[in-house]
């Protein structure tokens, strides 16, 4: 597993407690797993995703992601509808692996309100938690 | 250490039945026809399945290869934490094989199956004694069975009382399955975390029980091999506000003759015949779930029950209150009747002893290992241990290489990565039937792998490299399945 300097959290996002990544962009949200929970995983083997038109509350579960060590449940850091989901990961979940920043995006959601984006870590606190809870 | 368990022997490869024979070939001769033929009936006649044409040596071979290529209790140390895989006696084997079982029709009246009706009945009553409970069922057809046949008693009994309970509490140290076997009854299952030395608190539960929860499932001893000290007052509280306390009584190998589980509050529970009570699993057979509960959920049990009338066994279907029917007929038989075996065989001051020891086994892993691996909790344990990997995380090695490598010493590996919260968990059990020898064999095999993670952590990485099989790619197999021949 990877040491905590080298994990890649890029500063163009914002950052769950849970480790799920929300970019916005115009009025779409784009939500994918950070590197950390992607590396605590290990291979993701299996991604239930959402239908779209579903709505989740800020922090409500959305989806479950399965690798070989364990299944997890996944927060929407944003509620919202969801407009897009990435169904290239049903075939090929290893792309939120290998790129979980672009590829391996998850969903896409309108959201009922932008300014949650406001309530999530920046990379730079989220490195300092990671740290802190080392 | 001593010569290694684990050596390299001659395996021989061994293709698919379908790929094996001639056209033509077979394992058994028909005698000459000495009647008239008859045309078939056209439904009757066509193609028949696709079986290949093989003669007896053909299928015996291939079957005894394939069991080379096994691993299992006969063969050595199973060490699968939260399986108990103790070894399964002969004798079982024995009894089961008896005409009057094998030769038995579920069909047949009660008349003429007076000898499994009365095993049955007697069983039932034994587990109910080894449990401190009232009455049993021996229908469940697994342990997750007899857990959502739990969930119906509970369902049965708050039904009656006009209750309308939409929850149940389920530990986060319960087995994976009883949160599943909640929601499949329709109720929705409640986590509660367990506190620092690993067990539940009774604040928690205190916390989160209200009069919408139809009851808790407590996994005693727990997934950590610990045992719920707190479960009285536990019980206290869940009944204080009118609900019911279910056992998963999977690790009961740890307490058999020491805890009466009707005494501490619990109302229903289940056993796992195919751990606890010596049949065989893991492939070796199908398993057998009885649930035991206390008087008050006894109108709910499934029918048809076993009852005595005047020294004669029958089978009753004269209980208005019942959750009905979980099997076609009446549960695993031949399994049953290996349990059946096993505790005529031991009577009840070894079935205390086999607990006994049990968890001395563990406990002897336990203090042997605790320098050598990281322990999870440092406190007794019951029947089962649970290390991590933490001490190796600087060597880049994971519990995943140490299992492996364990094979190359001849051992199958423990339970991994559960439970779930330990990170990196080693989970052993060793059960009662292991030596001391074969303890210390597999201890000092434990320390050389430590050892070898320090200087040559590639043998880990590679391992198993004794086996047939090499390292599995587990991650290709989980997405890209193959699931035909």
């Amino acid at each position: 597993m990877k040491e905590i300097d080298e994990l890649n959290l890029p500063d163009d996002i914002r950052y769950a407690e849970d480790h799920e990544w929300a970019r916005l962009e115009g009025n779409k949200v784009t939500v994918g797993l950070d590197d950390y929970a992607q590396d605590q995983l290990g291979d993701i083997v299996f991604v239930e995703l959402p239908r779209v038109g579903d709505t989740f509350k800020q922090s409500e579960e959305f989806t479950t992601v399965e690798s070989v060590k364990a299944v997890c449940e996944c927060y929407l850091p944003v509620g919202g509808e969801i407009i897009a989901v990435n169904s290239e990961l049903e075939e090929s979940p290893e792309l939120m692996n290998e790129s979980p920043y672009d590829k391996g995006w998850m969903v896409e959601v309108n959201p009922t309100d932008p300014s949650e984006m406001e309530s999530l870590m920046t990379n730079v606190q989220c490195l300092e938690k990671l740290k802190g809870a080392k | 250490m001593k010569e290694s368990l684990g050596t390299t022997g001659l395996i021989l490869n061994e293709p698919l039945l379908w790929e094996k024979g001639k056209k033509g070939r077979s394992g058994f001769s028909l005698p000459r026809r000495d009647v008239e033929s008859c045309p078939l009936a056209p439904e009757l006649t066509g193609e028949g399945p696709d079986f290949p044409d093989l003669s007896e040596v053909d299928v015996v071979r291939h079957y005894t290869r394939l069991s080379q290529w096994n691993f299992g209790v006969d063969t050595g140390m199973y060490p699968l934490g939260s399986c108990t895989m103790k070894y399964s006696p002969k004798t079982n084997e024995t009894q089961a094989g008896r005409p009057g079982f094998t030769g038995a029709h579920p069909l047949l009246p009660a008349g003429l199956c007076q000898g499994i009706l009365r095993m049955m009945f007697e069983l039932e009553l034994y587990l109910a004694e080894i449990t401190g409970m009232d009455a049993a069922t021996l229908q469940p057809a697994a342990g997750a069975h007899g857990e959502l046949a739990g969930m119906l008693l509970i369902h049965g009994f708050h039904r009656k009382k006009g209750n309308k309970r939409s929850k149940i509490i389920v530990p986060d140290t319960a087995h994976g399955t009883n949160p599943a076997s909640v929601a499949l009854c329709g109720y929705r299952p409640v986590p509660v975390k367990s506190n620092e030395q690993g067990i539940l608190s009774v604040e928690a539960i205190f916390d989160v029980m209200d009069d919408d929860t139809a009851g808790i499932m407590i996994t005693n001893p727990n997934t950590l091999g610990l045992f719920e000290e707190n479960s009285r007052k536990i019980a206290e509280v869940i009944h204080g506000r009118g609900g019911l306390v279910y056992c998963d009584g999977a690790n009961m190998n740890a307490v058999m003759g020491v805890v009466k589980m009707g005494a501490i509050g619990v109302d229903v529970m289940h056993l796992n015949l195919h751990k606890t009570f010596s049949t065989p699993h893991g492939g070796g057979g199908p398993g057998s779930g009885p649930v035991c509960v206390k008087k008050h959920l006894e109108p709910f049990l499934p029918v048809p029950r076993v009852v005595e009338e005047n020294g004669r066994y029958v089978l009753s279907d004269d209980y208005p209150e019942s959750i009905g029917k979980l099997q076609a007929f009446h549960g695993s038989v031949g399994v049953i009747i290996k349990a059946y075996s096993y505790i005529r065989s031991m009577g009840p001051e070894n079935l205390k002893k086999a607990s006994q020891l049990a968890v001395l086994n563990a406990n002897y892993i336990k203090e042997r290992l605790k320098g050598v691996l990281h322990l999870a909790y440092d406190r007794p344990c019951m029947h089962e241990c649970v290390f991590s990997d933490k001490h190796q995380i600087d060597d880049h090695i994971t519990t995943l290489d140490m299992a492996k490598r364990l094979m190359d010493y001849g051992f199958h590996p423990p339970t991994v990565y559960f439970p779930l919260v330990v990170d990196g968990a080693i989970m052993m059990e060793p059960t009662e039937t292991e030596s001391k020898e074969e303890l210390d064999q597999y201890i000092e095999a434990l320390k050389a792998i430590v050892n070898e993670a320090k200087d040559d952590p590639n043998l880990l990485h590679g391992a198993p490299n004794k086996c047939k099989v090499k390292r599995l790619d587990e991650t290709l197999a989980a997405r890209k399945p193959c699931l035909a021949g």
